[in-house]
């Protein structure tokens, strides 16, 4: 994340944006995770529960006692591994209790956990554990232990891997492989020969140990170790709680990567203090149902959900009866005007009063019931700029989405929009005890508690992100509209000049593009693009498997593989009438000219987006620069060699005939497949 | 606290590559159709086991004798699952063989459409259910307590088979390649101790074949239970299976590794055909 100056500067003669309301109470020196465990433990004992998974087809309780019990085992299993204060164990695997015990029980003795995407492989993970100079490793199950054993010889540092699923383990023989379970037994066993250490250890911990190790999502280089101490993510969780408070009473599902800040911020530093209930789980493939049965008060997810959440309505609601479609369409257009006024602050119309409840009756509530979002209060979207109209949408079915900004180098979230304020376009003021400032070049700078303690062993890029004033630099350009709420244009390496010379985020138009039900992911190119001033705007889309799947098949349009899918002409004129009404609310010098539809969709293990699914823009005009070449000539079809690598590391090669559309002279075909109610 | 299962799914107690199945001189005549002509063969435990053939070489009235829905006219068929006692199946009702650990999954989806996945899978435990009436209608004590226990082995085997998602959902409204899962699921479920699958990847695409045959895998390397196997994909046969018996007009050709049953010139004759020559 450093900036574009060579020698940071402080914010200088900029005028710096305090929250509105004031700060919450300092983060006392002694406070650390592992003894906000112990006091809730001895609050509740087992009266009320921590931690649920779901295993079996039912929720299992892991109350406040007994999850205490299990970080102390744990701990002292990992002390008698040879774990000391100041290491760092790393965590592999999906979200179960064990993942917390194992982060909590690291802390516990003073150690701190690097979480590690459940979906990296290879040069990822080796990268990650031989930076940390990581000993110990807890996966999750066979997949996760296979991806370590074929890695073994590379991997220095590592000594032992504990893992906690042990089905279809039973004959692996490795010598440095060790049960979950296990450790907790050996753990009881030190804990005999040594009571009172760990009272000791944890007694000893001081809120600037470093607690995590967050990996930055790394949409530039490769993924950098971001250190946070408890008093980072605790004071960041008090910030968060002072504007949307939260209490022990509230519900939340975990089943985002621990290895991302959000995640991590939620869970602990809201979880530990609130204390709450966190729900985890099933499968992968239970998630949707899972959250339904929970029914959270709070969420906090990147774009990427929100707009997967919009689209399987738009599919249903495209796929329902008239009558249902037009009282959804009816509903959907009064839950919008009250939320319009909503979000600034004012109260509903006088006729809008009395019909926001039925429509609330009739459309919007059996609408978030299948999200599973009748309960929200507040959720919050962040990582990756959200499109206006995708806000407009839950806000109109009545859930309270709010943007936030911020990165893990300030624990996640350091702006974020207050309820009566929603402005779709900015992510609002500073949160409590953040001050927030525009440099003179148009960087956003950011000062608060929760900015980190460095990268680790890397102090050339610490020193680049953080000045000697403590102000950390984002690498974000952005501004501050009138009522002082920030716009994030994009990286301030990504702010693109328009043919016409207008500043332009690529974002913009892209997410104006990813409002469409079909399409995933799109890149947009123009601008300075590769040293060249290009004279348009071009994309690069990927289409949404599911939502075109479906529209093929009742088009009756044969297909077999994605590839085979997105070159379909019909699907290339589906796409185009996208584009198209995208255009129509864009400015005449961003529209896009000309696209393609990729063959392939963009993978985190082709480095093409990131594990949280940011688009690598780099990554993307380097590998697809013939492609771009061809947008900008007069082809209309361009080949492209592809190397696909597969989940196990091989890689393969095939050449596949992309189609090019101009939208020069495009004209939708009238009245098709426009959704009643989607009338933007 | 571990995540480990706590019930085995294989229900014989025989050592690896132990007779398990002794099949001798079945022969099943239909009439004036001769289905199968004095058929001999030894599964043993551990193994999976194909039969392979042509259409109409009676692989599935072996298995039908197998299980106990075609009664041979002569030749008999031993499943040996403790050390000592050997069932003779060829006399026994299908409920008994069943009951002695002989499962299947059909060819057909024979599973009852409008009940649920969770519901399917408990029927297959019905065998194992030994509360009577009384205590069923009123569901207490022991009852509740089986119900409760038969309910764990039903959730091990829907975690793995990896069917969570549509533990509740209507058979009759999943994809094939789940229902087809199911079906062995519920076969799974009675714990048996050979397991028999006729066409478990017909109709299937390639990746619902990866996953089935990663299943059929797992259940003989992770749970040891013995698979008899007919499947028409020759490269799934040859990839998984252990042993292969070739069957030709109800008559074995023969019976080997995959590698051997390749190489035999009988077999590239009556079955592969030029494929492999």
């Amino acid at each position: 994340m450093s900036p574009a100056a060579a020698t940071p500067a402080s914010p200088g003669t900029a005028r710096v944006v305090l929250p509105r309301e004031p700060e919450p109470e300092p983060v006392p020196d002694g406070t650390t995770f592992p003894k906000l465990l112990n006091a809730l433990a001895d609050r509740h004992g087992e009266a009320r529960i921590a931690l649920q998974e779901k295993r079996y087809g039912i929720w299992q309780p892991v109350p406040w006692a007994a999850y205490r019990t299990r970080v102390r085992d744990f701990a002292h299993g990992l002390a008698q591994l040879g774990v000391r204060p100041g290491d760092v164990v790393a965590v592999l695997g999906d979200n179960r209790p064990e993942w917390l015990i194992s982060e909590l029980g690291a802390q516990s003795l003073g150690a701190c956990v690097v979480g590690i995407y459940p979906t990296s492989v290879g040069e990822e993970i080796v990268h990650i554990l031989a930076h940390a100079r990581v000993r110990v490793v807890v996966a999750e199950d066979q997949e996760q232990v296979d991806k370590l054993i074929r890695l073994w010889n590379r991997l220095d540092s590592v000594d032992t891997v504990i893992y906690y699923d042990p089905r279809g383990l039973e004959h692996y023989d490795q010598d440095y492989l060790l049960e979950f379970t296990a450790v907790e037994a050996r753990g009881r066993e030190y804990e005999q020969a040594h009571p009172g250490w760990l009272d000791e250890q944890i007694a000893a911990g001081r809120a600037t140990d470093i607690a995590v190790i967050c990996t930055t999502s790394g949409t530039t280089a490769r993924p950098k170790l971001a250190m946070l101490s408890h008093r980072n993510l605790l004071s960041m969780g008090r910030s968060l709680m002072a504007i949307d408070p939260l209490g022990a009473g509230d519900r939340y599902v975990s089943f985002l990567p621990f290895a991302w800040i959000g995640e991590q911020m939620l869970t602990l530093a809201c979880g530990l203090q609130a204390g709450f209930t966190v729900s985890f789980p099933e499968e992968a493939n239970t998630v949707r149902a899972d959250l339904r049965e929970i029914g959270p008060d709070v969420m906090f997810s990147p774009p990427r959900i929100w707009e997967d959440m919009l689209s399987s309505v738009q599919v249903r609601v495209g796929e329902a009866g008239w009558l249902k479609r037009a009282a959804f369409a009816w509903g959907q257009r009064v839950g919008g005007r009250v939320a319009d006024r909503r979000v600034k602050g004012q109260r509903a119309r006088p006729p809008d009063r009395l019909l926001r409840p039925i429509a609330e009756l009739a459309a919007l509530r059996p609408v978030r019931e299948q999200l599973g979002l009748t309960r929200i209060k507040r959720c919050y979207t962040g990582g990756a700029p959200l499109g206006p109209d995708v806000f407009r949408f839950f806000h109109s079915i009545g859930v309270n989405l709010k943007q936030i900004y911020g990165q893990t180098e300030i624990c996640g979230i350091a702006v974020a929009h207050r309820d009566d304020a929603v402005t779709f376009n900015t992510v609002g003021g500073p949160i409590p005890a953040t001050e927030l400032a525009i440099a003179d070049d148009g960087e956003i700078l950011l000062r608060s508690p929760a900015v980190f303690h460095g990268y680790y062993r890397n102090e050339e890029a610490s020193r680049d992100a953080v000045d000697q004033d403590g102000w950390l630099h984002t690498g974000d350009a952005g501004y501050l509209d009138e009522n002082e709420h920030l716009v994030v244009i994009d990286r301030a390496k990504d702010v693109m000049r328009a043919p016409d010379g207008a500043r332009f985020s690529p974002a913009f138009i892209e997410n104006k593009i990813k409002f469409s039900p079909y399409v995933e992911e799109t890149v947009a190119f123009g601008g300075d693009v590769a040293g060249s001033a290009r004279q348009f705007i071009t994309a690069l889309i990927t289409i949404d498997m599911r939502t075109v799947g479906a529209w093929a098949e009742r088009e009756h349009v044969s297909y077999t593989t994605y590839t085979d899918l997105a070159q379909k002409p019909a699907v290339y004129q589906l796409i185009a009438e996208e584009v198209h009404r995208a255009n129509q609310d864009l400015p005449e010098s961003v529209r896009v000219r000309r696209f393609l539809l990729l063959h392939k969709q963009l993978d985190p293990d082709d480095e093409e987006i990131t594990r949280t699914r940011k688009v690598r823009r780099g990554v993307i005009s380097e590998r697809y620069g013939e492609l771009i070449e061809a947008l900008y000539g007069d082809a209309d079809s361009v080949t492209v060699r592809s190397t696909v690598t597969y989940q196990d590391g091989t890689t393969a090669e095939r050449k596949i005939e992309l189609a090019i559309l101009a939208m020069d002279g495009f004209t939708p075909a009238p009245k098709r497949r426009r959704f009643a109610w989607s009338g933007r | 606290m571990s995540r480990a299962y706590r019930h085995s799914l294989n229900g014989s107690r025989l050592e690896p590559g132990a007779l398990q199945l002794e099949i001798d001189g079945v022969a099943l005549r239909f009439g004036g159709v001769q289905a199968l002509r004095g058929v001999s063969l030894a599964v043993l435990q551990g193994d999976i086991h194909a039969i392979i053939g042509p259409n109409g070489a009676g692989k599935t009235s072996l298995l039908n004798c197998l299980s106990g829905l075609y009664r041979p006219q002569s030749g008999s068929i031993r499943l040996y699952t403790a050390d000592a006692d050997a069932h003779e199946l060829t006399t026994a009702r299908p409920s008994r063989i069943a009951r002695w650990g002989v499962a299947r999954a059909f060819q057909n989806i024979e599973l009852f459409k409008h009940m649920t996945v969770l519901d399917n899978l408990m029927l297959g435990r019905h065998v194992h259910m030994k509360h009577s009436v009384w205590h069923s209608f009123l569901y207490f004590g022991p009852a509740r307590r089986q119900e409760i226990t038969h309910r764990q082995l039903v959730e091990e085997v829907i975690d793995f088979l990896e069917i969570q998602a549509f533990r509740h959902a209507e058979v009759g409204a999943l994809p094939y390649g789940i229902q087809k899962r199911v079906e062995v699921g519920r076969a799974l479920c009675l714990q048996p101790a050979v397991l028999l699958l006729d066409e478990p990847m017909a109709g299937m695409n390639t990746e619902e074949k990866e996953d089935m045959a990663r299943f059929i895998l797992d259940v003989n390397d992770l749970a040891g239970v013995t698979v008899v196997l007919i499947e028409h994909d020759m490269e799934v046969v040859m990839d998984i299976s252990d042993r292969v018996t070739v069957l030709d007009f109800g008559r074995k050709i023969t019976s080997g590794s995959p590698a051997e049953v390749k190489a035999n010139p009988e077999v590239i004759e009556a079955y592969l055909g030029e494929e492999v020559g």
